[in-house]
């Protein structure tokens, strides 16, 4: 297992719902806890994960998301069992969504 | 008939989550430890494994048609719906917490392989605790409804759990016995069982086939709202009754005849011809409601 920390600039998102939680921790798929942070425009990230190595990747991935959304104010939690970029980048949108109150 | 399927929200390939959502009345799902509360398995991080938030079971107050409820929804996608030591512990207070406030049920969404090796003795002490803590939420006159439809069925110490419970509902998907068909082929040879073989693997532990054995109250469709129409019509007729000793016997006798007549069988295809079934062949592709049909009018 890793434990990657990331910090990213992000603009602050509108915050509705209770923290939100997608998915599940099952082979090639995560689990993503949205909770809100104390830096309106930083999204702080950490992820455990179950493939070594792919730090660089998961930079790229959640860099991303946090250039593309709105995700500022928040402490996102990952738990990962080898998920691949297409499954980590829908999650995160699917997480933040039901953050800001989106899906029940 | 493709409109319904269309219509149709598959058991089976739900998360325990989406499996509450849809079985519980909407809006009246109340999680207690929900994951931001709660910690993962501290067994798993020491054996370098990522943990789930919730460790791979849901506890929540909730409402069946009005009525309050507790539930609890292992998530068979998560280390095979193990039972590890937080896992266990949370389904062993909320059985508990059930037989102090007495909701109208616990309906219990079992989808596991049983204790997670992982945690060993942890794992295997919460089994037991569980079973302990079902018995006494019925003896409180509290229903423990067990559904299985999932894609890891009730297997090892859930199989027991399952069967300790006031009654089973189950869908055709859904698997229960005791060693799973992996362990039965490791241990004894697959001349003895041969766990690849899907098919004979449902013919012996799936969901029709205990039906037809008496194993379960209600053979339901893999559909979440077929559960939720189950779970409710059951609870509308039972009452949970007190045991004494000549039921237990009248029940023991009952699985001494039922080993006596089928414990040679190798084949739920022998079982059910000496059940008094004239095509046993036909049993895998008939629905759920022709296998409803001929179980009532086979004899007793």
């Amino acid at each position: 297992m890793e434990t990657l920390d990331f910090r990213f600039d992000s603009k602050p998102v509108p915050r509705v719902a209770d923290p939100a939680l997608c998915g599940v921790v099952g082979s090639g798929n995560l689990e993503i806890l949205v909770k809100p942070g104390i830096e309106p425009e930083a999204c702080r990230v950490r992820i455990k994960t179950s493939a070594r190595g792919f730090g660089a990747t998961w930079q790229a991935v959640l860099g991303s998301f946090a250039a593309s959304h709105a995700a500022g104010g928040t402490v996102i939690a990952i738990n990962d069992m080898g998920a691949t970029p297409a499954v980590v980048t829908l999650r995160l949108a699917q997480a933040l969504a039901e953050y800001q109150g989106g899906n029940p | 008939m493709i409109a319904s399927l269309a219509a149709r929200h598959s058991w089976f390939e739900a998360t325990a989550r989406a499996r509450l959502g849809g079985l519980l009345d909407p809006g009246s799902f109340s999680e207690i430890l929900p994951p931001a509360e709660s910690n993962p398995s501290p067994h798993l991080a020491l054996l370098d494994l990522p943990g789930a938030f919730d460790d791979g079971v849901v506890v929540c107050y909730g409402q069946l048609e009005k009525k309050p409820i507790f539930a609890i929804a292992q998530e068979g996608q998560f280390m095979g719906g193990a039972v590890g030591e937080i896992h266990g512990a949370k389904i062993v207070g909320m059985l508990r917490r059930a037989a102090q406030e007495k909701p109208a049920a616990v309906l219990f969404l079992i989808d596991s392989g049983g204790v997670r090796l992982h945690e060993a003795n942890a794992g295997l002490i919460a089994i037991s605790e569980i079973m302990r803590a079902v018995l006494d939420a019925r003896a409180a006159g509290v229903p423990v409804i067990a559904l299985v439809g999932g894609s890891c069925g009730a297997f090892g110490g859930m199989g027991i759990v399952a069967k300790l419970c006031s009654a089973i509902i189950i869908s055709e998907e859904g698997r229960l016995a005791l060693s799973g068909p992996e362990v039965i082929e490791t241990v004894a040879g697959v001349e003895e069982f041969d766990s690849k073989d899907r098919a004979l693997v449902w013919r012996v532990t799936g969901g029709k086939h205990r039906y037809l054995m008496g194993d379960c109250a209600m053979l339901v469709d893999d559909d979440i709202a077929a559960f939720r129409r189950g779970a409710t019509e059951f609870l509308a007729g039972w009452s949970e009754p007190t045991p004494d000793v000549a039921t237990l016997r009248a029940r023991q006798r009952v699985l001494q005849n039922r080993l006596a007549a089928y414990g040679a069988l190798r084949d739920g295809l022998d079982v059910w011809a000496a059940l008094g079934i004239a095509q046993p062949e036909s049993v895998p592709l008939l629905d759920r409601d022709s296998l409803v049909a001929l179980k009532e009018g086979l004899p007793t």
